[in-house]
């Protein structure tokens, strides 16, 4: 009874999983780039959710006879070629850059971790046919495969967040059964499946655990790419439709006065380049911290 | 090695044929009635029913894929909607506009990432590093046609120094090489920034290996250490960046070819989408495919040749 008492004490003191968990936000805290590129994403998000509460001004609201001002004291990011105040629209962007970045890598990272898990795990012609797939989505360079299913179900929001989605799939897929795959071979799994153990379990329990670090890092990375891509595609005119402000698609329109209203392009840029600079640093600082035999 | 290359050869045929069919799909996964959605809305079904005839739409669908594939072999991809023209001639010059245009941008992104990243990685963890590093995460996290828009506004229209537009001479570019610049350093920034990481953590892996620590232990002066003996090594896994990056700018060239007007297969693109002129799309997403699998093949063979530690099996 008192053994029993004592090992209950030592398994309450020692939680592998929480240990590992400390050990992580340990070096994240660290690691001075992630923690910025960590606060400035989380500064992004919250500023999605409240900022649209801040402002108080509708983002298409017109006022001719002010258009194209520089910032000044009433508009802090000067207004655009209808007299729309850019500040507030570049802060309802964040939310649509935000959903865009974060739903598409999520379908992506979804369908992809299936696929990983299912061809890493099941090996043979599963593995097979799953990896020519992927190499034929591959076959497609940069922003060429999101670029020809945006043509085929046109331009919107909506059909750009599932271009990026299935543009992100292979990525997932790749990292997912590389891990699956070595996972598979350890001898603790053949002795689950000695058990009884089914393959649902055993993919739950312990691979999909297993390959949580690589898919953490690779999807804060993947936003980054994600976010990219979509200003790309606005950009030509082929995902948020005006008057939706979409910061490419702001870029798009502030070209034309570009030389007189240099701030119709230089902020929604400058705002692109931070919000995927932090998911670049933040994606960085996590896998130093995420995988330690990197971390040299 | 010629097992290998036969092999990969042989791997590529699958990936090709998948490739055929995804962008022979493209055309029938457009939801609604492709040839009402080429003819435009409110077309008299006249026109509409002469398109889907002249696109072969009326046929069974297997049929309608090899009849494509048959074309596709003897260099027909059909004909555009709008001009009537056939898709090879359309896309004929401005396949090598593209080429060239992507072969620059490697040419700057690996000149500029190689050195940044082994300038970096030799001055690795001083102000240097730091400074080169900051630079390349911008150029990483920079929507290239941003810069491309910038630059234009220094560069050309506030400074008249550069060109901003590259006509299309017979065979490709404008015919001043300064027309060249700016469009090849929107392309390639981004490209040299990933270079240059990728090369300062090779380079960094390959200086702590134990041979390279016998090579200074023999006395070997530091020069000899990094240029004869790691950079050697940790150019291997450098190659394979560089074949990604050139895919990624004949990809990347819609962008960039869209915003200095310049008449690409990326341009051509767009405008082919804009339009809804199907075929054409088709035809460009083949052709840059096509091309990048090739690109991925010679890539994963001068590898396997540069790196023979590693077998592949």
């Amino acid at each position: 009874m008192t053994q029993q008492a004592a090992a209950a004490g030592s398994a309450k003191r020692y939680n592998p999983r929480l240990e590992l968990y400390k050990g992580i936000w340990k070096r994240l805290r660290k690691n001075k780039s992630a923690v910025i590129g960590g606060g400035i994403v989380i500064f992004f998000i919250l500023l999605a959710i409240f900022g649209p509460m801040l402002t108080g001004v509708d983002p298409n609201a017109t006022d001719i006879t002010n258009k194209n001002q520089p910032p000044s004291a009433d508009h802090w990011f000067g207004t655009d070629n209808y007299g729309r105040d850019m500040f507030t629209r570049i802060i309802y962007g964040t939310k649509l850059t935000l959903i865009v970045g974060f739903l598409s890598v999520f379908i992506g990272g979804a369908v992809g971790v299936v696929f990983g898990i299912v061809s890493g795990y099941y090996g043979g012609w599963v593995d097979a046919v799953i990896m020519r797939i992927m190499d034929v989505l591959l076959a497609f360079p940069g922003i060429l495969l999101a670029l020809a299913i945006v043509s085929v179900l046109g331009g919107s929001l909506t059909n750009m967040i599932i271009a990026i989605g299935i543009f992100s799939v292979p990525a997932f897929a790749r990292i997912v059964r590389g891990s699956a795959l070595s996972v598979r071979k350890l001898e603790y799994i053949d002795a689950m499946k000695a058990l009884g153990a089914s393959d649902i379990r055993i993919i739950f329990k312990h691979i999909l655990p297993n390959v949580t670090s690589p898919i953490i890092v690779q999807a804060t990375l993947r936003i980054a790419t994600a976010v990219l891509t979509a200003s790309g595609l606005s950009f030509l005119g082929l995902g948020a439709q005006p008057p939706a402000p979409e910061w490419g698609a702001m870029l798009s329109a502030g070209r034309t006065y570009m030389h007189d209203a240099p701030h119709m392009v230089l902020i929604p840029g400058i705002m692109i380049v931070i919000v995927v600079l932090a998911f670049n640093i933040f994606g960085d600082g996590l896998r130093d911290a995420l995988d330690p035999k990197m971390n040299k | 090695m010629t097992k290998y290359i036969i092999r990969r050869l042989l791997q590529t045929i699958p990936v090709l044929i998948g490739v055929s069919i995804l962008v022979f799909s493209l055309m029938h996964l457009i939801p609604g009635d492709p040839a009402q959605i080429i003819a435009g809305e409110g077309a008299p079904e006249k026109t509409v029913e002469q398109i889907r005839e002249r696109l072969g739409l009326n046929d069974p669908i297997h049929k309608q894929y090899l009849n494509y594939m048959g074309g596709v072999v003897q260099g027909d991809l059909g004909n555009s909607v709008r001009s009537g023209r056939p898709v090879v001639d359309e896309i004929k010059t401005r396949f090598w506009v593209t080429l060239e245009l992507a072969t620059y941008a490697t040419i700057l992104a690996v000149f500029i990432g190689l050195m940044a990243g082994i300038i970096s990685a030799v001055r690795h963890y001083t102000f240097t590093d730091t400074a080169i590093m900051i630079v390349a995460l911008f150029g990483l996290s920079m929507p290239n046609f941003w810069l491309g828009l910038l630059l234009i506004d220094w560069f050309a229209v506030g400074g008249d120094w550069l060109p901003a537009w590259a006509k299309l001479r017979p065979s490709g570019w404008g015919d001043s090489w300064r027309q060249v610049i700016l469009p090849v350093i929107t392309l390639g920034t981004g490209g040299a920034a990933i270079i240059a990481r990728m090369t300062r953590s090779s380079m960094l892996e390959v200086i702590s290996q134990d041979y390279i620590r016998t090579a200074r232990a023999k006395g070997l002066s530091d020069r000899v250490v990094t240029y004869r003996h790691a950079l050697k090594n940790a150019l291997i896994p450098v190659v394979t960046v560089v074949g990604l990056e050139f895919g990624g700018f004949l990809g990347g060239a819609v962008l960039t070819e869209t915003i200095f007007a310049i008449n690409g297969m990326g341009r051509l693109t767009v405008q082919a989408i804009n339009t809804r002129d199907f075929p054409i799309v088709q035809g460009a997403v083949l052709v840059i495919s096509v091309l990048f699998v090739f690109v991925n093949l010679i890539v994963d063979i001068s590898y396997k040749l540069l790196n023979k530690r590693i077998d592949l099996g």
